[in-house]
């Protein structure tokens, strides 16, 4: 259990928050011309890092608005929050 | 060669104050070279070896495990046992552990405390009953055992369960295997060591990968912390951290790794003779030989490799156990705990080659690989041994995420993932 930063409502208990994945997953620009290959990748291949991860959370108990986080999955802890569409503060 | 356990060296050894057991496994230094490496000595890992020793006559091989046998998610499990899966696939995967199941003790000279208790599979609303009663008719169509029980039955076989049409989710009813059941988590790793020892199969602990060597597109050997440690043949069976183990060899998985967490109670006298899984309100239950209630919590929907889960988690665990056993309101918790699940898409496993030759992978076990162990180490020792799937594990290829074929086993697999 950690406390998460809303961009939007502030410090809040990560149970009023649901986590949506990997982050920086572009949906594809023509979905008619990707092979299966590239539909599975998009769809089912994940990253799953173990340390520093770019991932998406919506505040669904809150404000119910979308955002990215950093953190590092072998400890939770987090070291950035970022609204969507920014580019991630660190690297 | 072993000795034998039975109950005259159980009694020989007493006359010795139990000083003088046999070690049940060798702790070698790993070899130069090896004809199969195993990555991984859980459960599955250990009963690979065993098989690829034993089937497959492989016996230069090597089991390399980062801590100790066991350590991790084979002993962290809530022991259950069962094979009422929805799809053809699914049930014949698993009905071929549970037919394993039936005779390890007797194959492994190794008790593993199996026990057919049977498990039981609640409704709580319409849609949970016509998802069980379908499940119960196609796991009949499959050879599987299985029966529906109306809520005067759930509560006749176990009569702790509050079957009151008041509570927020009533029980209407639920399915039962009478085959299915629970082991000894423990056992079940040092039984198939013991087993995969005694045929010269290395098994060595606290040595970690840490890299993947390739020639092209074939494999030449292992990074480890005790050094290059050269093979033609890896199979990587690393549960939560088969992405880490992917990522050395420039592979991409469909798997999330997540925290699962189970507690257990203080010890208590027999209370509850099966075990009762709730998929609606997330509870599920069953009592191990020392006493203590055993509970599974649920996966927590980040990834994470903390083996530790949030505190609302358990706290929904409870709140549904306590209203549908009211007997155990002033139970007190003994431990908790968290181990990581490798959870794929659709909720199958993947026992599978891979695009990189003599790099295999048995992994996507998810919430509950324990209940396979000896089916997945029989078909993934094939694999590997034969360079091909066994036809019970070809549909578990990790290219159905291409081809979308996939086993969607989300209802089926009873809990909620």
């Amino acid at each position: 259990m950690f406390i998460i930063n809303c961009p939007y409502c502030g410090e809040r208990e990560q149970s009023e928050f649901k986590a949506g994945g990997e982050a920086h997953i572009e949906r594809p620009k023509q979905p008619t011309e990707l092979s299966d290959d590239q539909w599975a990748e998009y769809l089912f291949m994940r990253k799953n890092i173990k340390g520093i991860q770019f991932e998406r959370w919506v505040h669904v108990h809150g404000c119910r608005k979308w955002f990215n986080m950093v953190r590092d999955t072998t400890n939770d802890q987090i070291h950035a929050v970022y609204k969507m569409g920014e580019k991630p503060p660190i690297k | 060669m072993k000795n034998k356990y039975s109950i005259f060296s159980l009694f020989k050894n007493a006359l010795t104050d139990h000083e003088n057991w046999q070690r049940a496994w060798r702790d070698p230094e790993p070899k130069k070279e090896y004809d199969a490496i195993i990555v991984g000595g859980g459960g599955h890992g250990l009963a690979t070896a065993y098989y690829l020793a034993k089937k497959h006559n492989m016996r230069n091989i090597a089991v390399l495990e980062k801590g100790w046998i066991g350590g991790g998610n084979t002993g962290r499990n809530t022991t259950i046992i069962r094979s009422n899966y929805l799809w053809d696939a699914s049930a014949g995967l698993y009905d071929h552990a549970l037919k394993i199941w039936e005779g390890l003790s007797q194959e492994l000279n190794y008790n593993v405390m199996f026990s057919q208790r049977g498990v039981m599979n609640l409704a709580h609303n319409l849609q949970d009953v016509r998802d069980l009663k379908r499940r119960t008719h196609a796991n009949r169509l499959n050879g599987v055992d299985a029966v529906w029980l109306s809520t005067e039955e759930v509560k006749k076989f176990c009569p702790i369960i509050n079957t009151s049409p008041n509570i927020r989710y009533p029980v209407l009813g639920g399915t039962l295997q009478k085959r299915a059941g629970t082991a000894r988590h423990d056992a079940v790793a040092w039984g198939y060591a013991r087993g995969a020892d005694e045929m010269g199969v290395d098994i060595i602990q606290n040595c970690e990968v840490k890299g993947i060597k390739r020639n092209g597109d074939t494999v030449e050997g292992l990074e480890t912390t005790k050094g290059f440690i050269k093979t033609k043949k890896i199979g990587v069976v690393a549960a939560g951290h088969s992405s880490v183990i992917a990522n050395m060899a420039g592979l991409k998985l469909p798997l999330e790794s997540k925290p699962l967490q189970a507690l257990v109670s203080e010890p208590v006298k027999p209370i509850i003779d099966t075990v009762v899984m709730s998929n609606a309100v997330h509870a599920y239950l069953s009592q191990s030989d020392k006493g203590e209630l055993v509970i599974g919590a649920g996966t927590d929907d980040y990834v994470s490799y903390s083996q530790k889960g949030s505190h609302d988690i358990v706290e929904g665990t409870l709140h549904a156990i306590l209203e549908l056993y009211p007997i155990f309101s002033r139970m007190r918790m003994l431990r908790q705990w968290g181990g990581i699940v490798d959870i794929c898409p659709d909720a199958s496993p993947i026992i599978s080659k891979t695009s990189i030759k003599g790099l295999y992978f048995n992994c996507g076990w998810g919430t509950g690989g324990f209940k396979a162990t000896p089916g997945s180490g029989d078909l993934f020792a094939h694999t590997i041994a034969n360079d091909e799937p066994h036809k019970l594990n070809a549909a578990f290829n990790i290219n159905r995420f291409v081809s979308g074929d996939l086993v969607d086993e989300h209802g089926a697999a009873a809990v909620a993932h």
